[in-house]
């Protein structure tokens, strides 16, 4: 899993069947810092974020688990908000 | 997933069996501001996508979980077409 921060949101009309009722964010990936690092990219999210936030996200076949027993067609979904996080 | 300009299609005669009648197109991946970055992907469409039209491209294995993909040699779906992105925040 990765931490990201919320930046942007996703309206598609037509999408996948299973993608119906989904919540697209677009996110940007962070480094331990809280720097951008990385490609952005859009998840799917399960836990209710929203622009702003910092989030964890997971990446490959996992990210449809959240929405069991559906199978949304995604390769990353935000499974928790973040409230803080410290690094040594 | 990630964000895409289709700018092409791809037309073979030749391919795996399962891809037979499958409609591929050429995406150029891109920010949500719409600056390209990366390299080109050929993804097979599933909503019916046309060239200059953004849309959500899903890859790796997820990308067999896009309607009519089942068990296709597929690593990358056209899975949406997308209407809007808002970005509310500079990312880089």
């Amino acid at each position: 899993m990765q931490l990201a921060r919320v930046i942007g949101a996703v309206v598609a009309t037509i999408k996948d069947v299973n993608l119906a009722g989904a919540t697209l964010l677009v996110l940007q990936p962070l480094s331990a810092s809280g720097e951008p690092a990385g490609r952005t990219l859009v998840a799917l999210d399960s836990v209710g974020a929203g622009v702003g936030e910092n989030v964890f996200f997971v990446r490959g076949r996992e990210a449809a688990f959240p929405f069991y027993p559906a199978e949304p067609p995604t390769d990353a979904a935000i499974v928790g908000i973040v409230d803080h996080w410290s690094t040594e | 997933m990630i964000l895409a300009k289709i700018v092409g299609t791809v037309v073979a005669t030749r391919k795996d069996e399962r891809l037979v009648s499958s409609k591929l197109l050429v995406a150029r991946p891109m920010d949500p501001r719409g600056k390209a970055e990366g390299t080109y992907l050929v993804a097979v469409d599933t909503v019916d996508a046309g060239v200059g039209e953004t849309v959500l491209i899903v890859s790796g294995s997820s990308a067999r979980m896009a309607a009519g993909l089942k068990d296709c040699p597929v690593d990358a779906a056209v899975v949406g077409i997308v209407d809007n992105i808002e970005v509310h925040e500079s990312g880089t």
